[in-house]
């Protein structure tokens, strides 16, 4: 358990990974038609990081893609992240990929998790689902439930085969509505948002047809009513375990990342300490300047700009998607 | 004080008190007893659990549903005892309250904030330095400079006006003893409580807040509905409580630290990429926060011993930042050291939000300090300044060598 400068084979974190970071899939569940859920958990049985409702993080898939799913297990549960995957025959391939490969015991990496839908305080909250898009809302509805919080839930889907987490939410009948479109059509959204009460908050996750209707809905709101998430394929949407090299400008050293190697532990091989703290991504403290190449960031600290920026990175979880990297080291 | 946790006799036990005004002025003795006489010890004088070893406080601080601070992060439990001020927020809440007050300092305290105040700070320090240096060698490193620089920048950032801000470092002293027991340390301070509270209570509002300033910001959040209207002044005030002395008792820290240590001054005058790392091993080194409480949320065993619901925990950081089984001669300061995973800064979901601050202001002062210093030597005997949870310097006589 002792960390000394230069030696990189000896470098061992305080929480016992010094791999870059993966996850192990514990479970793999049939949750809906064509929606599986996978239980994930850190290879060598570690905590994993906390996160708030809202969050996702990137899996990566052993073919270089890269994809964003919802957290949507329980988070007082700090060993457990647990995912929902619909799988999308005319999607990009990253779920037709999940479905068809992952089982349990397999490893995979990731990032994060990072939280740009996040639930912020109000009294009382309009949660509106479409399809997949339950999927961050279902923690949003446990914390409020938690906080004591008023809250209702319209859900819409194709059919009710279909829909992910039925079973979880039949204990809260009375603030739930289900809409399955082969019962009763397209959601209506008449009742849930003119007249809503100061103070609501609503959030909504779903396919882009239904976020542009809750949108213009929502438009005599008071600003800020209504938090929507929509997926967008990231700039970068490869992202690999693959090696790459690291050329330090200011000490002129050049050294390959290897596979399972975090950057860090690479640097600190190479008789470079960068001061870490959490080796999760999530303090910040090993933030490293990057002078050229694009960082793979897997962080959960670096808010969007920084990351587009890519002029920095935090060395213990991120990579490079470009070959080399050049640090201002 | 908590009645709830009576352990069984079979249990370590230790009549030591810390905050005697000995065991104030030189923690050794306690961080050593707590953290060899068992991995958890009962504290007889208090009736609280305490740990000094890295592993187990690390657990603590990592099993955050378990080891909570909603009950407060100082010596008073309350889930028994009326707080005497609101709780600080985020540090003084747990999830999911937690969450919004912590994203939205995250965010104020990013990287691209701090990368603004860099050049800006690293001037002012020039000035600050520049000012000692003409008016002579000898100097009180804790007044002209632990607490000047720090004093003038981290307003200047929050946005806080130019009057009274040594107020700052009373209402800081204040906070800190509150953490502890009622003692003799808190009543000297506590005279002002009144008067202090309410100048901050004040401050916190946002008219008194510069517009460009990390106080303007958390308003701004609570316009956007990211906070409420009652958490933004407590947010700002987290920042006044948690962001002044703590900064000013590292910097003095690293100071003492040179001026002690006459060799890592040389070698960090020849290597000063190794700033950065200085300032954390001077933190781990010195631990300005000595103490902090987490309680049990529920009945739980830690290190073989079941602990009661509601039962509070100390963690001496000060401790675990020294312990043998984690640290090769942690008593020594020294830059081969890398001191990665301190506890300097807590660790896990609470984990100091304004590090990267305090890491700044550091490293702006010592970038100065290795182009101008040649030599830091002591010029007369330090005092320790007495706080029921900081490791403070009253007086840091320090002689600068150009």
């Amino acid at each position: 358990m002792r960390t000394t400068l230069g030696g990189g084979a000896e470098t061992m974190s305080p929480n016992g990974f010094g791999q870059a970071a993966a996850l192990r899939v514990e479970a793999r569940e049939q949750v809906a038609e064509n929606i599986i859920s996978l239980t994930l958990a850190d290879p060598s049985g570690n905590r994993l990081p906390p996160w708030t409702p809202g969050s996702h993080i990137d899996l990566i898939l052993p073919n270089g893609m890269a994809r964003q799913y919802s957290l949507c297990g329980n988070r007082w549960d700090t060993y457990h992240y647990r995912i929902a995957v619909l799988r999308e025959p005319n999607g990009r391939g990253g779920s037709e990929w999940i479905h068809a490969n992952v089982d349990e015991g397999d490893i995979l990496g990731y990032g994060g998790p990072r939280n740009h839908f996040p639930m912020v305080p109000a009294e009382q909250y309009v949660f509106i689902a479409g399809g997949i898009g339950i999927t961050p809302l279902i923690s949003m509805i446990e914390q409020a439930v938690r906080t004591g919080r008023s809250w209702r839930l319209l859900f819409g889907g194709r059919s009710r085969q279909s829909m992910a987490f039925l079973e979880e939410l039949e204990r809260y009948t009375e603030h739930v509505h289900i809409a399955p479109q082969d019962e009763v059509g397209l959601l209506d959204l008449d009742d849930w948002i003119p007249g809503l009460d100061p103070g609501t908050k609503v959030y909504c996750c779903g396919p882009t047809g239904l976020l542009d209707v809750v949108e213009s809905a929502c438009r005599k709101c008071p600003p800020y009513t209504l938090h929507t998430e929509r997926f967008e394929a990231p700039a970068h949407e490869s992202s690999q375990d693959r090696s790459f090299i690291l050329k330090l400008q200011r000490s002129g050293i050049e050294l390959e990342v290897e596979p399972g190697t975090s950057t860090l532990d690479a640097l600190s091989g190479a008789g470079i300490g960068i001061i870490s703290s959490c080796r999760q991504g999530t303090c910040g403290t090993c933030e490293v300047p990057v002078v050229d190449g694009i960082p793979d960031h897997r962080d959960s600290v670096l808010d969007e700009v920084d990351r587009q920026a890519g002029d920095c990175m935090i060395a213990c979880v991120s990579r490079a998607h470009t070959p080399q990297l050049t640090l201002d080291l | 004080m908590t009645t709830s946790t009576t352990p069984p006799q079979s249990f370590s036990r230790s009549d030591i008190d810390p905050y005697s005004l000995d065991n104030l002025l030189d923690r050794s003795r306690v961080q050593r007893e707590v953290r060899e006489t068992a991995p958890i010890v009962y504290l007889n004088e208090y009736g609280v659990y305490a740990t000094g070893r890295y592993d187990t406080i690390r657990e603590v601080f990592a099993d955050w549903p378990h080891y909570q601070v909603g009950a407060g992060v100082g010596l008073a439990n309350f889930h028994t005892e009326k707080p005497w001020r609101p709780p600080a927020t985020p540090t003084e809440t747990d999830p999911p309250e937690h969450d919004a007050p912590r994203r939205v300092l995250t965010e104020v305290l990013g990287m691209r904030a701090l990368r603004r105040l860099r050049e800006q700070w690293t001037e002012e320090a020039e000035e600050v330095v520049d000012r000692l240096l003409a008016a002579g060698e000898d100097i009180d490193a804790m007044a002209d400079l632990a607490s000047a620089f720090p004093l003038k920048v981290f307003p200047d950032a929050v946005g806080l006006p130019a009057e009274n801000r040594n107020n700052l470092l009373a209402y800081g002293d204040l906070v800190f003893n509150a953490f502890g027991p009622q003692n003799e340390h808190f009543h000297s301070g506590a005279a002002r409580l009144t008067e202090l509270s309410q100048w901050v209570t004040t401050l916190c509002q946002r008219e008194s807040l510069s517009p460009d300033g990390f106080g303007a910001k958390i308003w701004e959040a609570s316009d956007r509905g990211e906070l409420t209207a009652d958490q933004a002044p407590l947010v700002v005030r987290s920042l006044l409580s948690a962001g002044i002395d703590t900064t000013v008792h590292g910097i003095a820290a690293i100071l003492h630290a040179f001026a002690t240590n006459p060799d890592e001054w040389q070698r960090l005058r020849s290597e000063p990429q190794l700033a950065r790392r200085a300032f954390d091993e001077a933190v781990r080194w010195a631990s300005p926060l000595q103490f902090v409480f987490h309680t049990t949320s529920k009945r739980v065993e830690l290190e073989g011993v079941e602990l009661d619901q509601h039962s509070k925990v100390m963690l001496l950081i000060g401790a675990g930042n020294r312990d043998p089984r984690r640290w090769d001669d942690g008593d020594e300061f020294t830059l081969t050291r890398d001191p990665s995973g301190h506890l300097g800064f807590g660790m896990g979901l609470h984990q100091c939000v304004g590090q990267h601050v305090a890491r700044l202001e550091a490293e702006a002062l010592l970038t100065v300090l290795i182009d101008k210093v040649s030599h830091i030597e002591l010029a007369g005997t330090p005092q320790r300044g007495v706080n029921n949870t900081l490791q403070t310097w009253k007086t840091l006589p320090i002689r600068l060598t150009t």
